[in-house]
């Protein structure tokens, strides 16, 4: 919905005019300083406090890892954690795997929210409105829930097996459920909507008549999808598979309730490495290599964010 | 009808189907009579009557509500400042980490900001003593914090789109900057600030995991205990409560869009 209100986003340089008394002055750096303290407290300081302790060692103990500067005072610090995630085999293949999958289920978004949202472009204005409204409403219903009902829809005895069971196209149920293809179902059923929401606000805006004109000049069809639509609506693909690849990297509830033990992914270890094993220090290590592999599509995503703001008029 | 044109709506068709159908279905579900929640049973609303029953879901719900309805009015006030900062005030000093700040909490995955807010917690508690146990407080803290980049988001879209000349013209008229903040500009971008709050609250009521790693012993929110239900599979009276949340949530969305609708009339 972020980039819903990015369609209708003007140029504009947000200057007010600059005749301010101090009491207008004061309420100026209120208003900012209020909310960019917060930010600044409980969003960026908890990242010092994540590398801190990824540079512990892990003791039985409250709080669990050794503090980072010993009883003489001296700086007590260790990339053990980070070698360890490093040398063994099992984080490396897990990073790898939840990469892979994330990628796949933004090809997977990507090639149904397109069609979708090239769809809803052209329709008439007054549908539009609805069309838009009904890809956004399942993202306001319970996330867990929707996950949910896909539980009852692939389960063995589940709606979709007594279904082909009873129309005689299979004998034996197929197992759907505990695979990598219900991860995915579950994965593009729950970010659809942020690839479709972009992919219109760049969809919308583009020029048919350039269309019309490549193809009143010779081009086919393809020829014209490929040269005229496909480059204009980059800036939407961009956007809509950094918001769901970015997310579907640290999925932790979609790989429980619907993946197989084989279908382990990286947020899953890092909440069983925190809870579970207690080891606090590997699973602060585990979130900084995380952020690290997401660092570069954060920033791709904030600069077409930014550009975007400052482009579309 | 063209074959591009019937490619494109028989994908539409697909994916509202796909959108729409396990939700539908669900709903129907929760009417089943039969404890065995994939075999139809005959219709019935007993779900219904045992979750009215369930002690714990109502306790759940309440602690949600709660937690929903201080962290999304937080949120809007936060958010609604911030949005007028990066929409309003020009450019000023360290506006690229307030942006940066802004955006990132929306894209964090859920599992890293869980644990860096913890961790964080946890240092506090060290050195302050405060929070002595979390709970309602650190789980609001957590959700005005993600809530609030989405409120300054709407914000900051709603000015950017908006004609500055009413702003002007009141200041042209002698309003003093912080009376046209309060007269001219809050009433116009109430409606954001509404539809901000809104999304918020639903936010706050749909998180899971960040909660999970904030909540301490005792404090369980209602997707916290939906997902130790369903962790052992499907459950009817989980269904019942789904479709509650669907015809809630449905009805709340569908207000929203009619209020911004008329508000983007001139």
């Amino acid at each position: 919905m972020v980039i819903l209100a990015a369609a209708q986003r003007r140029d504009s340089d947000g200057l007010m005019a600059t005749t301010h008394n101090s009491k207008d002055e004061l309420w100026r750096r209120f208003a900012l300083a209020a909310p960019y303290l917060w930010l600044l407290v409980f969003f960026l300081a908890p990242f010092a406090i994540i590398l801190k302790i990824s540079l512990a060692d892990p003791v039985i103990a409250q709080p669990p890892f050794t503090p980072t500067f010993d009883a003489t005072g001296h700086l007590s610090i260790t990339a053990d954690n980070f070698r360890f995630l490093l040398t063994d085999k099992l984080y490396a293949i897990t990073y790898l795997r939840s990469v892979l999958m994330a990628a796949m289920a933004t090809v997977l978004c990507l090639s149904l929210g397109f069609p979708m949202a090239y769809g809803i472009a052209r329709t008439q204005p007054a549908t539009r409105g609805l069309l838009l409204l009904l890809i956004v409403l399942p993202f306001w219903i319970s996330f867990l829930l929707r996950v949910y009902a896909w539980m009852g829809l692939m389960n063995n005895y589940g709606v979709i097996n007594n279904f082909l069971m009873w129309a005689g196209l299979i004998e034996q149920p197929i197992q759907m459920m505990y695979t990598d293809f219900a991860v995915f179902i579950g994965l593009v059923y729950t970010y659809l909507p942020f690839m479709v929401l972009p992919l219109y606000a760049t969809l919308e805006r583009m020029d048919l008549d350039l269309v019309e004109a490549a193809q009143d000049l010779g081009a086919s069809r393809t020829r014209a999808f490929w040269d005229i639509t496909w480059p204009l609506a980059r800036p939407g693909v961009i956007a809509g598979c950094l918001l769901v690849f970015i997310p579907a990297m640290g999925e932790y509830v979609i790989p429980y309730l619907l993946g197989g033990p084989e279908s382990l992914l990286i947020g899953r270890v890092l909440f069983d490495e925190f809870f579970v094993n207690r080891d606090w220090p590997l699973a602060s290590a585990v979130a900084i290599v995380l952020l690290l592999l997401l660092v570069v599509p954060i920033v791709l995503l904030q600069r077409y964010q930014a550009s975007d703001q400052d482009s579309s008029a | 009808m063209s074959s591009k044109s019937r490619f494109i709506i028989s994908t539409l068709a697909f994916g509202y189907a796909f959108l729409y159908l396990p939700l539908l279905l669900v709903v129907l579900y929760s009417f089943n009579d039969s404890s065995i929640a994939t075999i139809w049973g005959g219709f019935s609303t007993r779900w219904y009557g045992e979750l009215l029953q369930n002690d714990l879901i109502l306790d759940a719900a309440l602690l949600s509500l709660k937690v929903a309805v201080t962290s999304a009015t937080a949120a809007t006030l936060f958010g609604t400042m911030a949005g007028l900062a990066l929409a309003r005030f020009g450019r000023f000093k360290g506006r690229t980490l307030f942006s940066g700040m802004i955006s990132s909490p929306m894209v964090m995955p859920e599992v890293i900001t869980g644990l860096s807010l913890l961790l964080l917690f946890v240092t506090l508690q060290q050195f302050t003593g405060w929070p002595g146990q979390r709970g309602f407080s650190t789980i609001t803290i957590a959700h005005t914090t993600f809530s609030m980049a989405y409120v300054a988001i709407i914000v900051q879209s709603r000015l950017l789109g908006m004609d500055e000349s009413l702003e002007e013209a009141a200041m042209d008229l002698g309003g003093k900057p912080l009376r046209v903040v309060f007269d001219i500009t809050l009433p116009l971008i109430a409606p954001a600030m509404v539809a901000g709050w809104l999304l918020s609250f639903t936010l706050s009521l749909d998180d899971l995991v960040i909660a999970s790693f904030v909540s301490g012993p005792g404090s369980t929110t209602l997707p916290m205990y939906i997902f130790s239900k369903v962790k052992l599979g499907v459950s009817p009276d989980i269904n019942a409560l789904a479709t509650l949340i669907i015809v809630a949530v449905s009805t709340g969305v569908a207000l929203a869009w009619l209020i911004m609708r008329r508000s983007a009339r001139p």
